[in-house]
């Protein structure tokens, strides 16, 4: 089994208020030097078999038309390798 | 002879009812449909309501653009059936890429719930015609995700094509570029936007006036006449 992480964020140009609540929090807790927050999203996805092309093809097309608006987000899909040890 | 006009009900739509009684009030026949039928029972227009379909999990209206309706409304706009898009309704029109940009939270980070004064800067569209272009409307608005972005040239373009329908006056509640308070596709058939007009067809609720009326009788003129 594999995990296939999606990372989504909003477009660069567009205004994050949650990021920036956050950014303004920093300050109070004695966190200095950040200067930006942006705040977006993380899908974790379970794949049963083999993570081939195919496969990577399929999820991003899924990324691409569900998990990201395209036309307000970005996104980014990778593998993560799930240590034995770890399950 | 009437119009038949549905009215889409999703998991976690609220404002349905209120929908089919404006409907009634304007002399039209509403029509409810169900977010898991295909079918349309052949109504003449749709009107997508506002509420939190699917809890607007994800992103608002990221769910309930992929249910079953929606893929025959979808079809059926394209080729023109006139669907209006309010609050909910609009979030999900943008999220099935029948109008351009997309919604986010409001900038201010809280829900928000006023009587909204609005221009109506297109009174060409299949639900506009009532209306006086440059018209001043007041009208509910209440919601969490109501800050329409775009990138510059759909802004651009939408400004050149006169397809920003409906715009704040005096107050931008949420943060909308352009102060964008609703949006037509290029044919006048969709149209989408944030603020309530079913809550505002009676003189005795709402905002105290029936400013929202013109929207359904609008489009019950149009289905008549044609």
């Amino acid at each position: 089994m594999a995990r296939v992480v999606v990372d989504v964020m909003l477009k660069p140009e567009i205004l994050d208020p949650q990021g920036q609540a956050v950014q303004r929090a920093l300050p109070r807790l004695g966190f200095e030097g950040i200067s930006d927050v942006r705040q977006g999203k993380r899908f974790e996805l379970e794949v049963d078999g083999p993570v081939d092309e195919a496969a990577l093809a399929r999820i991003n097309d899924l990324a691409e038309s569900f998990l990201a608006n395209t036309v307000i987000e970005d996104f980014t899909v990778r593998v993560e390798e799930v240590a034995e040890a770890a399950k | 002879m009437t119009a038949r006009i549905g009215v889409v009900t999703f998991p976690g739509s609220l404002d349905d009812r209120d929908t089919q009684r404006a409907i009634r009030v304007a002399g039209a026949e509403p029509v409810a449909l169900w977010h898991k039928d295909k079918d349309l029972k052949q109504v003449d227009a749709v009107v997508l309501c506002g509420g939190f379909s699917y809890g607007d999990y994800l992103r608002a209206g990221a769910i309930a653009r992929f249910s079953p309706v929606m893929d025959t409304v979808i079809d059926q706009a394209k080729a023109g059936l006139p669907v209006l898009g309010i609050c909910n309704g609009f979030q999900i029109l943008t999220e099935a890429h029948l109008l351009p940009g997309g919604m986010l939270g409001n900038d201010h980070l809280h829900f928000i719930c006023r009587d909204q004064k609005l221009r109506v800067e297109n009174a060409d569209t299949a639900w506009t015609t009532d209306y006086e272009a440059g018209q001043e409307i007041h009208i509910p608005l209440k919601n969490m995700d109501g800050r329409y972005v775009a990138d510059q040239r759909t802004l651009d373009e939408l400004e050149a094509e006169g397809r920003v329908a409906f715009r704040y006056v005096d107050f931008n509640p949420n943060g909308s570029l352009n102060d964008i308070a609703g949006i037509t596709n290029e044919a006048g058939n969709v149209v989408g936007l944030m603020p309530h007009p079913e809550h505002a067809v009676e003189s005795l609720i709402g905002t105290g006036r029936t400013d929202g009326l013109p929207f359904f009788t609008s489009i019950l003129k149009k289905l008549v006449n044609a």
